[in-house]
């Protein structure tokens, strides 16, 4: 891959945003979008985990895996450096910073399952990304993660007051509005390829 | 509880997609094609069944704190399992599902199987329970997938049906159609068999 950085960490966000055209991530969008101020919490949570565990995982990947040929193993390694940094991540900020663990610290073990933070991962080894790439993929696709969450959130405020047929409220609703929303994030789609 | 009630209860009534919403990142993602849908459905029966055995196997000797570290390992064993298989006797489908295969760890389902059904019955019981679980899962993979390649690409199994007058609607082969497709199955399973009003 020879994109640069840069240009990765836009088109993560727009032409290929993990939610929107990828698929990731969607039973706590779908679960938490009820509430504009979670949402957000939980979407800048995702993004700090994301950014830093594609950055934890290209190193485990290119310095462990590869040199001792146990590239079979990704899949349980990644999930174990994940699983350890978002632990890891918990205690920190319940030792230093009490008040962010209060608003941000629920929604960690959340985080451990979503799946967008390993597809990432996965997505990096299979496009082969060098380690800023990586680091650009991640963070963009956590910010394009945190978009979608909060556009969903803000329309379902709206939508309390509305009719909805009975059989459609809740999670019916909500994929018809992100469809929506996927539909207009194809229009950004012809500016780069990343594929 | 008798084996055919787990069955059902797990494959339709309590069906993992439209009952519960989980494991819906797949089941939106591999569907652009029936192929797809099918292969990927077969992987998740096989790691739900085997993973719903072992899980239940273990469940007198695991410690309640580290359940959740076992149970993800369990699946991950699996999940390499049919990685393996696929890189190694379906190459070409392996390319095209890409990182949705590994994501089979992260799905909903199969943690939620473990956690509900067969960290607390016996082995059997769980392994019927996790084919019932998949084979819901696999159901509605092939009917999105059915819809969105007749429409995307005039073809079912990849054997074209919809002569040369057919025009690809090409919205079928992108994100948004599985979006829509979804939340329309949802809706009519929920008039149909749940007796919303419409």
């Amino acid at each position: 891959m020879d994109i640069s950085a840069f240009v990765l960490f836009w088109a993560a966000i727009f032409t290929s945003n993990i939610l929107l055209t990828n698929f990731l991530g969607m039973c706590s969008y779908l679960s938490v979008s009820r509430e504009v101020e979670s949402s957000f919490g939980l979407g800048i949570a995702v993004m700090f985990v994301l950014t830093v565990t594609a950055a934890l995982n290209w190193l485990v990947y290119n310095y462990v895996l590869v040199p001792f040929n146990i590239v079979y193993l990704q899949f349980i390694v990644f999930i174990i450096v994940i699983a350890a940094f978002v632990q890891f991540l918990e205690l920190v900020i319940e030792r230093y910073v009490p008040a962010l663990y209060y608003t941000l610290g629920i929604f960690l073990p959340l985080i451990t399952v979503n799946c967008a933070i390993f597809g990432v991962s996965l997505f990096m080894v299979i496009r082969d990304y060098s380690f800023l790439q990586s680091i650009a993929f991640g963070a963009g696709s956590g910010l394009g993660w945190l978009l979608a969450i909060l556009m969903l959130a803000a329309i379902r405020r709206k939508l309390k007051e509305k009719l909805v047929p009975t059989g459609l409220q809740g999670v019916g609703i909500s994929l018809i509005i992100t469809g929506i929303m996927a539909l207009a994030f194809v229009g950004f789609s012809g500016i780069v390829q990343i594929q | 509880m008798k084996l055919k009630e787990i069955f059902v209860t797990s494959a339709f009534r309590e069906n993992s997609v439209w009952r519960q919403i989980l494991g819906i990142c797949s089941a939106l993602a591999v569907t652009n094609l029936m192929m797809n849908s099918l292969i990927m459905g077969l992987g998740v029966i096989f790691s739900l069944a085997l993973s719903g055995f072992t899980i239940s196997l273990l469940r007198n000797w695991t410690p309640r704190s580290v359940r959740m570290m076992v149970q993800t390992l369990v699946i991950a064993s699996y999940v390499i399992m049919v990685d393996i298989f696929l890189k190694a006797y379906l190459p070409d489908i392996s390319k095209q599902l890409g990182p949705y295969v590994g994501l089979i760890i992260t799905n909903c389902i199969l943690m939620g199987r473990a956690e509900a059904f067969a960290s607390q019955n016996k082995p059997f019981e769980s392994m019927i329970d996790g084919i019932g679980a998949g084979l819901g899962y696999t159901l509605v993979l092939l009917v999105i997938g059915f819809i969105r390649e007749l429409f995307g690409f005039g073809s079912i199994f990849g054997i074209k049906v919809l002569g040369a007058w057919w025009t690809n609607w090409s919205i079928m082969v992108m994100a948004p159609s599985a979006f829509f497709i979804l939340a329309l199955l949802i809706w009519f399973i929920n008039v149909k068999y749940y007796k919303a009003k419409v």
